[in-house]
């Protein structure tokens, strides 16, 4: 476990310098690309000196690494405020988005993945086999305004964007959470349908358990294992999705920020998101991995 | 012509669309201000755009340019990343060690995230977005690749190339590269349909192709705009992109199945 941990120093530092390198892949002078033509000279001085361009590469890269560690991302060239502020400002809905979509797509993926494993090759199967490759064929810039279209504006039962209302993250967490259960349900078909066929089961069955005992309670647990796994994997592209997701519902999240930052070409702030994100991406993963040694028995006994 | 096969005709379809768009345009930036949101008649199969554009030469200038960027994106990163597998999984060590701690760190970054931000600091344009998704897309291949060297390494018909004095290039080409030809196959099918997603993604955010020319990704954006009052223009967009997705997994999954890949 202590090697596991060691082991994300060496990929942090490595998403650290990528990050920190963005900003030198600007093409031409990155200070005259962010503020325009119609900055002052005295301005551009400012920036250039606050963002240590007039130093070499490898003190720029030690003062990011200094400030990062006192928890110091910079200023926003376009706000003024600090990025730190910015990022706390907007992070608790991007959670809130991504944990209302991780809900809807284990309650929609697990049961029917389940229903398709006990079914296999009858019509439930493959009804559910359909309906999720063409919810992963549909990216999300297509699944929002598809959902949008329908439930706000023509059956108005749900607001078409922003968050004002308790009902405005309905529509983006749908969006957001409909890849991933498309994804849960065939990881779920698969992981049953191996376990199935196990002698437990089988014994199970023979003892004269009930099927939803034999079911629930003897396979869905030996099968969970490679489901979280899959997960804490996709989490990442929830977060990913965020990005186009909250911009087609004007939701107030990190993911949004992005955007807005690349449009303002306000860079420091484009990279702090970047880094944000790929750093809560490598954590949840690592809690994962922990989660995984901690309830399958196995793997603690292999080591 | 078997119905069965639709995901190839589908292939086809976007494969001829491109071609014929590079051959002739059709005007597909011509601007008819008396026809704007037009709904699809006999002279304009599917409609017209919010600027009085018909929208079926757009659709097809818009196959071209995802057909561009997914075959050059797939040959760059497919090498590239093949090589570096190769090399990686064949002499172990350092250079594996180190190699493996590259695609870690690409690895955490999730999704498109990366592709985002390296097309967002290159600026916007064509070339940008190839580079950006060449840049982010090669760790799958090289992943694949090592570990499949790695269970190969050690075969026989391998040690005894070695032992009869086969040079390293052809021992990798020759008696390593065909055994892991289908597992890079599937992978390659399915990094396709991720990459047509990645490209629509990028447009769609404006980072892509300019205005006034088409992609997907602007089209649909565009067609969200006035999705209530003209649904035909993102309904066309939105269709195609998904059948074309949907036609590359499905093929992916047949693949899979029938070169007994796991995974």
């Amino acid at each position: 476990m202590i090697k596991r941990l060691l082991g994300i120093i060496p990929v942090v530092f490595g998403v650290i310098s990528l990050t920190f390198f963005l900003i030198h892949a600007v093409p031409g002078d990155p200070v005259e690309v962010m503020l325009g033509e119609s900055a002052s000279n005295a301005d551009r001085m400012e920036i250039r000196a606050e963002l240590g361009l007039d130093q070499s590469i490898y003190v720029q890269f030690g003062v990011y690494l200094n400030k990062l560690v006192h928890g110091d991302l910079g200023v926003s060239i376009h706000s003024r405020k600090p990025i730190m502020d910015m990022l706390e400002e907007r992070l608790p809905a991007t959670f809130k988005l991504a944990a209302l979509a991780l809900l809807f797509a284990i309650l929609c993926g697990l049961p029917l993945g389940i229903i398709a494993a006990i079914n296999a090759k009858k019509w439930p199967d493959q009804l559910a086999n359909l309906l999720s490759l063409t919810v992963s064929a549909m990216p999300h810039f297509w699944m929002g305004p598809m959902l949008m279209m329908v439930f706000a504006l023509w059956l108005g039962i749900l607001p078409v964007s922003g968050m004002e209302n308790a009902t405005s993250i309905i529509l983006p967490a749908l969006t957001l959470g409909f890849g991933l259960a498309a994804i849960l349900t065939r990881m779920t078909r698969a992981s049953m349908l191996e376990v199935l066929n196990e002698d437990y089961i089988r014994t199970a069955y023979a003892k004269g358990l009930p099927e939803h005992t034999v079911i629930l309670r003897h396979a869905l647990r030996a099968a969970l294992m490679p489901i979280i796994t899959v997960l804490g994997l996709q989490l990442g592209s929830l977060l990913a999705g965020a990005v186009i997701t909250e911009t087609i519902f004007s939701w107030d999240g990190i993911g949004w920020l992005l955007v807005e930052s690349i449009e303002k070409r306000d860079y420091l702030v484009t990279q702090a998101c970047v880094l944000v994100v790929a750093l809560v991406y490598v954590i949840v993963n690592l809690f994962t991995d922990l989660i995984y040694t901690k309830i399958d028995p196995r793997v603690r006994f292999l080591k | 012509m078997r119905i069965k096969n639709w995901p190839v005709w589908i292939l086809g379809l976007w494969f001829v669309a491109g071609l014929v768009s590079s051959l002739n345009d059709f005007n597909s930036n011509q601007i008819h201000l008396d026809l704007i949101l037009e709904k699809p008649s006999f002279q304009y199969l599917l409609g017209l755009d919010d600027l009085g554009r018909d929208i079926l030469p757009r659709l097809m200038a818009g196959a071209r340019v995802s057909f561009l960027v997914i075959f050059l994106v797939t040959t760059v990163t497919a090498s590239m990343g093949i090589i570096l597998g190769l090399v990686s999984g064949y002499y172990g060590g350092w250079i594996d060690r180190t190699l493996m701690q590259i695609t870690d760190i690409f690895l955490a970054f999730p999704g498109i995230l990366l592709a985002i931000a390296f097309a967002a600091v290159l600026g916007a344009g064509l070339s940008n977005l190839i580079l950006a998704l060449c840049i982010t897309s090669w760790v799958g291949y090289a992943r694949l690749t090592r570990g499949q060297v790695l269970s190969l390494r050690q075969r026989q018909h391998v040690v005894a190339a070695q032992s009869l004095g086969a040079s390293t290039p052809r021992i990798m080409l020759k008696h390593i590269l065909p055994l892991i030809a289908a597992p890079l196959l599937v992978e390659a099918t399915y990094s396709m349909a991720a990459l047509v997603i990645a490209e629509a993604s990028l447009s769609f955010l404006g980072l892509g192709i300019q205005a006034p020319n088409a992609s997907w990704g602007a089209m649909l954006r565009d067609g969200v705009r006035y999705m209530l009052i003209a649904p035909h223009y993102v309904l066309v967009v939105g269709l195609s992109l998904m059948s074309l997705v949907l036609a590359v997994n499905v093929l992916g999954d047949r693949l899979r199945d029938q070169l007994d890949v796991r995974g």
